[in-house]
């Protein structure tokens, strides 16, 4: 059952091959089996799950059945759920119990998931390894010496070892695609204001987007379907119809323009990983794509101009953690200053901190222009590079990563060093765009992944290319060796 | 250019955020990588370049000027840290 896809359980569930408990109850005997050794979960919800798979099992024998009711699938802990505990692997957020259920979660237990828990995180999603967590680090299942990606490494992990064959996450510089590549799963980051950001735990946010992991385009397709669409109550939110992102998924490859930018396939790329890409290129030249050449000058400038904004926002958006309404409070505070300062420093980690500071300088008077202004520029002549390119195609393809997944600790000395392993996937954020990464294939026995980049709201476009590139190809059912 | 210990602290206290004596000069090196990063931004020209906000040039969306919440405060008193007669708790502030 566990190495089954969301379509795959979809369809059994409804021929009655299988009941929705008896999924879910295998899939938390799976996560109770495995989770000591990837901790890919901060919090599982068993008794929880087994109410709601009842439930989805009375509708289903109603006939009253959608297609993901029944479907287990795990939150990432920035994804507020109402009575459940919810952390942002934060010790900030330790005992955070939210009143509310996210957008996002309202509208996938109206399609009839069932919650099995929340994933681990990078602390407040700030991170690229899953390393900087509250709860301590996630495995990557393929080399439990390795890091899965952050900072949804928990959400990928879960994915990867068959622990849910489906799980939300955020992206907020590339945190859904490179752990998606680095555990050789699928993950979607849609188009900024396509899906509701409402309920889930502000970090950058201009750029956070609501995003999901599964194991093939067309899973992706099921869970965005039910995630999509205006909310009221996200004022970033866009008010555009959600097309059938299934029904697009089988169209020919006739005619469209793939366009590779040849700032993803200088350095930074190992050889063996570009070699993976050029295959990929290739298959894509069988399926009848016309392949390009295109440019995007400014890219090398997107990880700085990132390292300002998102820090600059996350200043903001973290300064509601106070120890006042609910959190961390430190023990006997002096007076309110002292409130403040030690129950943030002692509730925030390291890199959280690091963050917070850079963020705090790039907003301050002196360096406002230089700084925060000469990063909105920057964003400003990146997003016109993606508009000058889809002049000439209609998709942008290249490595997610330069390289497959790192060490555990690997790039814990420095931070520029993490950084800049976002450096492919940074300007889709900055620009809004939505993007995927599919797996293309492995180097050295690691999986890694393929990037699609399309136009503002093209989402059935990249899940039709990924679809078509999974029906001839099958990198996205290799499973790491000992989660088979 | 390098980020000196002292500024780390002036900025940790508008941040509001604590940080140990002893893992300053650690943060001050960090910070000094990071903005080093951060001064690629220079390496291009922006005159004349309009900053970018919002990806999708969005404007706020206004609603009407209506109450539609309804009074939550037991929820939100049940999560707060310190409570006392249906308000936050916080050490004195007013002399």
């Amino acid at each position: 059952m566990h190495d089954k896809t969301i379509a795959e359980l979809s369809a059994a569930l409804a021929a009655r091959e299988l009941s929705a408990v008896e999924l879910t109850q295998a899939l938390l005997d799976r996560i109770e089996a495995h989770n000591g050794t990837l901790n890919a979960f901060i919090t599982v919800t068993a008794e929880q799950a087994l109410e709601q798979a009842r439930r989805a099992d009375e509708r289903i024998a109603k006939g009253e059945a959608g297609a993901l009711t029944g479907i287990p699938i795990a939150h990432k802990d920035n994804f507020c759920t109402a009575g459940v505990l919810t952390t942002c692997a934060s010790r900030m957020l330790h005992n955070f119990v939210p009143p509310y259920d996210a957008t996002v979660v309202a509208r996938l237990e109206e399609a009839g998931v069932v919650m099995l828990g929340k994933t681990n995180m990078d602390e407040f999603a700030m991170g690229s390894s899953n390393e900087t967590s509250y709860y301590g680090p996630v495995k990557n299942p393929w080399d439990t010496e390795r890091v899965p990606g952050g900072s949804s490494g928990g959400s990928a992990a879960a994915v990867a070892a068959g622990l849910v064959p489906g799980a939300t996450a955020t992206d907020t510089g590339g945190s859904v695609r490179q752990p998606a590549a680095f555990c050789g799963v699928s993950g979607l980051k849609p188009t900024y204001g396509r899906v509701s950001r409402y309920g889930i735990v502000a970090f950058a946010s201009s750029l956070d987007q609501a995003s999901v992991i599964a194991r093939s385009a067309e899973d992706l397709a099921l869970l965005l379907q039910a995630m999509a669409g205006f909310d009221e109550r996200d004022s970033t939110c866009v008010d555009l119809a959600v097309p059938d992102y299934r029904a697009g998924l089988e169209q020919p490859l006739d005619g469209v323009r793939i366009g590779l930018p040849r700032e993803y396939f200088q350095d930074g790329v190992e050889p063996e990983l570009a070699k993976v890409i050029e295959a990929a290129v290739e298959e894509y030249r069988r399926l009848g794509a016309e392949i390009k050449e295109v440019s995007l000058p400014h890219n090398a400038l997107a990880v700085a101009a990132y390292h300002v904004i998102a820090p600059a926002e996350a200043s903001s958006n973290l300064a509601r953690f106070d120890g006042v309404r609910y959190g961390y409070r430190c023990e006997n505070p002096r007076d309110l200053e002292d409130l403040y300062m030690r129950s943030r420093g002692e509730g925030f980690g390291t890199e959280v901190k690091r963050r917070l500071l850079i963020g705090t300088r790039a907003l301050l008077a002196e360096y406002y222009q230089d700084a925060f202004l000469k990063a909105q520029k920057i964003r400003r002549l990146i997003h016109n590079d993606f508009i000058e390119a889809f002049k000439q195609v209609d998709v942008l393809l290249g490595p997610t990563t330069g390289a497959p997944a790192f060490r555990l600790g690997e790039k814990s000395a420095d931070p520029v060093q993490m950084y800049l392993t976002d450096v492919f996937t940074i300007a889709a954020n900055l620009a809004g765009l939505p993007a995927l990464s599919i797996p293309a294939g492995q180097v050295d026995g690691l999986p890694v992944g393929m990037q699609l980049i399309g136009r503002h709201f093209d989402e059935a476009r990249l899940l039709n290319l990924a679809h078509r590139f999974q029906q001839a190809t099958d990198w996205h059912t290799v499973r790491p060796q000992n989660f088979e | 250019m390098p980020l000196r210990p002292d500024e780390v602290e002036t900025i940790a206290h508008l941040a509001r955020l604590s940080i140990d004596q002893s893992l300053i000069p650690e943060y001050a090196r960090d910070l000094s990588a990071i903005l080093a990063l951060v001064e690629k931004m220079n390496t291009v020209n922006t005159d004349g370049v309009e900053p970018m906000v919002n990806p999708l040039e969005a404007v706020q969306r206004l609603r009407p000027d209506v109450v539609t919440e309804g009074d939550q405060r037991e929820a939100f008193l049940a999560i707060a840290p310190a409570v006392e007669d249906g308000l936050y708790l916080v050490p004195r502030v007013i002399e």
